[in-house]
């Protein structure tokens, strides 16, 4: 349906290929992963494997009977057969997402939007900067970036949280703070006795990130305070804006670019996102209520 | 077929079954925020410019059933919905209200949307060249009229003279021709082009408004943070009028509609607008929680972001959104403002 | 060459970051009267409450700076590295440390009396100037963190 090219005047291209109505998943698993966050682990109703993505890319999960919201795609691109979504109880359909038994279906329609250029960071030194829930949509990229290490120079994570328990992916970060060849750091705003990690923004830990600033890439992600105060930090270190790419956030309702919500300045967040370069939308990124 | 009737003090779109049903002998008096019918000394049917409506309730319904789900046992089963309507002819097309097709057109067809697409083609349009303008019209400036010249599978120009009350018609397209078919008609001679030329240059010389289109779009992406923003947000109520009358207003919203059992589910579209305080809503709260930021999105939108999205402009100068604002915010004015250098219009609102 | 060492492999005062671009003489005075520290993980450099009397410079390791509140569990309000300095209450009135410092790592650091660093400072104003506008970054860069921190810039 959405695929048939439109005949009159002045159409383009349909909706990227993609069902407009949800197809049905069914819940593998749901583990927890703070007291508010949860992943979901979904497999297609009718078996085999589920639509190909990019890193950034999201879907909107459908709850039958209360409506959609729109998640990041958060798994492995190499893992055909499941749908892995990472979700923060934040209103009444999330918070009904996050509650779904293995066993229960989960409607999903998409991917949507703009993946992050790993492409452009071939042969370059790569900066991951990432706030509260902004790691669950660049794990894609990072499970991309490490098993194809020798594809990119350095490689830099720096991941930010309220506080030790509302860090996510604890385990796998382990994992990956013990592979050679990248760096991750970690820091929280506050901590007891028992972190021995760093505290402060994740801005403070730039300066520990070895990076070449004149052919480095950067993907933020992250409250877009984070996301602004990183790529100011990054640019002020010689990264240009063109190089440094952010996922922005907003209200979706059809994840198409036609219902509207999504605007920001004069983009479509749901189809020119949300992944954008810095130098895109960085005008737009200091004006109040835009 | 659709057309104008007289109803509710307005000259508004709805079925046409007969003559009668036309306003013959209506026209419309409009300025900002003032709307009323007044009697012709004439019995013209299309003598009036254009009423709160336009033609998008037609093209994209205000409320439309998306898709309708079931549950079966733990999964469910979403059926979409078909567009089954009959083919419906629109008689009164103004050139304003083609040009607003032409950005619907664009802003559907790029969105791939099946249910415009699918009306759209369904739609035979009967155009009316425009007899007079009206007092907050300015599609001259737009570049959207007052003449139809493409597009029409008719177009018709009322031609009333002391002794005659006749119709000059253009035919358009192989629609067009076969719906005149048993109408009768003569070949039209010289003097009836001429006479209907000269209705619509006067028509294009009487606009009640004028706004520069030049540099539209630099003006106001550059400018979030102009005064006039502050002045004109202490006037506007934010009631949506604006978006519901302008014809290229697509911002729409979805809703989730359950039976009580749960067994069943409608999924809605219906139409939204910017202002509206839930539109922008993120983790609780509004990205654009004030009037100012509403106000300046949709103006920016219309007339500035539009061209990046689309390529044109969003606002085709039928003035419905000065006719029908209920404070009479006139959007010629506020750009007028906004082109001001600051300094003179900071100073005259300086103790506002 | 002023050397602050006690032997060969240890820092070397003049080399820390923060005196990079001091007058020369200034950093040859302070790297006189410089101390090494070396602190185990655990160990607490400075108490809230204390007299401060110190200015300490993390050459390595890591330093929590700790905000301790009455039936609360202590919350760590910034983590410092190598290249930072710990605190500025010396510099201020009353001159009593307002947080807890305590090593999260084995850390290594300077420590200078802050009687005589205030006379240095106090002799040459130029001296004063310059040792200031170095502070500041530091002091800004804690100010900001806790704006931040109050408008929850990793959380949403």
């Amino acid at each position: 349906m959405a695929t048939d090219a439109v005949a009159f005047a002045g159409a383009d291209a349909s909706v990227q290929g993609q069902s407009l109505v949800p197809v049905p998943y069914v819940v593998r698993s749901l583990t927890r992963e703070t007291a508010d966050t949860v992943t979901l682990v979904l497999d297609p109703d009718h078996g085999g494997e589920r639509p190909r993505f990019q890193p950034g890319q999201f879907n909107m999960l459908y709850v039958f009977g209360v409506g959609e919201a729109a998640i990041s795609i958060c798994g492995d691109l190499e893992q055909r057969d499941r749908l892995v979504h990472t979700v923060r109880s934040a209103g009444k359909i999330s918070q009904a997402l996050s509650e779904m038994p293995p066993g229960s279906t989960v409607g999903v329609r998409g991917p949507y939007g703009t993946g992050w250029p790993l492409d452009k960071a071939v042969g370059k030194d790569v900066v991951i900067v990432a706030g509260g829930l902004g790691l669950p949509p660049l794990r894609p990229a990072i499970y991309d970036l490490v098993r194809h290490r020798d594809r990119y120079g350095r490689i830099e994570i720096i991941y930010g949280a309220r506080s030790p328990k509302d860090l996510v992916y604890y385990s796998e970060i382990q994992t990956w703070r013990a592979r050679p060849g990248l760096r991750f750091q970690t820091t929280v705003d506050t901590a007891g006795r028992d972190w021995y990690g760093d505290v402060g923004l994740v801005t403070a830990r730039l300066p520990d990130a070895r990076f070449d600033p004149a052919n480095t890439v950067a993907f933020l992600c992250g409250p877009e305070i984070m996301m602004r105060l990183t790529a100011q930090a990054l640019e002020t270190r010689g990264v240009p804006p063109a190089a440094i790419y952010v996922s922005l956030e907003r209200n979706m309702k059809c994840a198409v670019g036609i219902c509207g919500h999504c605007q920001f300045g004069p983009e479509f967040v749901c189809r020119d996102g949300p992944v954008f370069s810095y130098d895109e939308v960085r005008r737009f990124m200091t004006v109040r209520e835009v | 077929m659709v057309g104008p009737t007289v109803r509710d003090g307005a000259i508004v779109y709805g079925e046409i079954r007969e003559d009668s049903d036309l306003p013959a002998g209506w026209t419309d008096k409009q300025e900002a925020g003032k709307y009323r019918l007044e009697r012709r000394t004439d019995k013209a049917l299309f003598g009036y410019n254009v009423g709160p409506h336009g033609w998008k309730k037609y093209l994209f319904p205000s409320r439309e059933r998306l898709w309708t789900g079931v549950r079966t046992g733990t999964s469910f089963a979403i059926e979409p919905e078909k567009d089954e309507g009959p083919p419906v002819a629109f008689l009164g097309v103004r050139a304003c209200e083609m040009a607003a097709m032409d950005v619907s057109d664009k802003v559907f067809g790029k969105a791939g949307d099946p249910g415009y697409r699918e009306r759209r083609r369904k739609a035979l349009r009967i155009a009316v060249q425009c007899g007079q303008a009206g007092g907050t019209c300015f599609c001259v400036s737009m570049g959207s009229g007052p003449a139809v010249r493409a597009g029409h599978d008719l177009a018709l120009t009322e031609i009333l003279t002391p002794h005659r009350h006749y119709f000059l018609v253009e035919v358009g397209s192989a629609e067009g021709a076969a719906v005149l078919e048993g109408v009768p008609v003569s070949p039209a001679a010289p003097s009836d082009s001429a006479s209907a030329e000269a209705i619509v240059a006067k028509t294009a010389a009487s606009m009640g408004r004028a706004m520069d289109p030049v540099g539209l779009r630099d003006l106001l992406v550059n400018n979030p943070e102009h005064p006039r923003w502050e002045i004109v947000a202490r006037r506007c109520l934010s009631c949506t009028n604006c978006t519901m009358a302008c014809p290229t207003c697509f911002c729409n919203t979805t809703e989730e509609v359950p039976e009580l059992s749960g067994e069943k589910v409608e999924r809605w579209r219906r139409w939204d607008s910017c202002f509206n305080s839930g539109f922008s809503a993120l983790h609780g709260t509004s990205v654009r929680a004030s009037t100012k930021s509403r106000y300046r999105q949709w103006l920016t939108h219309k007339l500035g972001t539009w061209h990046d999205q689309f390529g044109m402009s969003g606002c085709v100068g039928c003035g419905r959104c000065i006719t029908w604002c209920p404070v009479g915010i006139d959007l010629t004015e506020e750009v007028a403002a906004i082109r001001t250098p600051v300094a003179s219009s900071q100073s005259a609102q300086a103790k506002a | 060459m002023t050397k602050s060492h006690t032997t060969t492999g240890a820092p070397l005062f003049a080399d820390h970051p923060f005196v990079q671009e001091l007058p020369a003489p200034l950093v040859a005075a302070m790297g006189r009267v410089a101390v090494e520290r070396t602190y185990a993980t655990g160990d607490i450099l400075l108490r809230e409450g204390e007299p401060a009397r110190e200015f300490l410079l993390v050459v390595s390791g890591k330093v929590a700076l700790e905000a301790v509140m009455p039936a609360r569990p202590r919350l760590t309000i910034q983590t410092v590295g190598p290249g930072e300095v710990v605190g500025w209450s010396w510099l201020t009135p009353p001159h009593r440390w307002r947080l807890d410092a305590r090593a999260v790592k084995p850390t290594q650091a300077f420590a200078i009396d802050s009687d005589i660093l205030r006379t240095l400072l106090d002799e040459d104003p130029a001296n004063g100037y310059k040792f200031l506008l170095h502070l500041l970054p530091f002091i800004a860069q804690r100010l900001e963190n806790t704006q931040f921190q109050l408008l929850d810039v990793h959380g949403d």
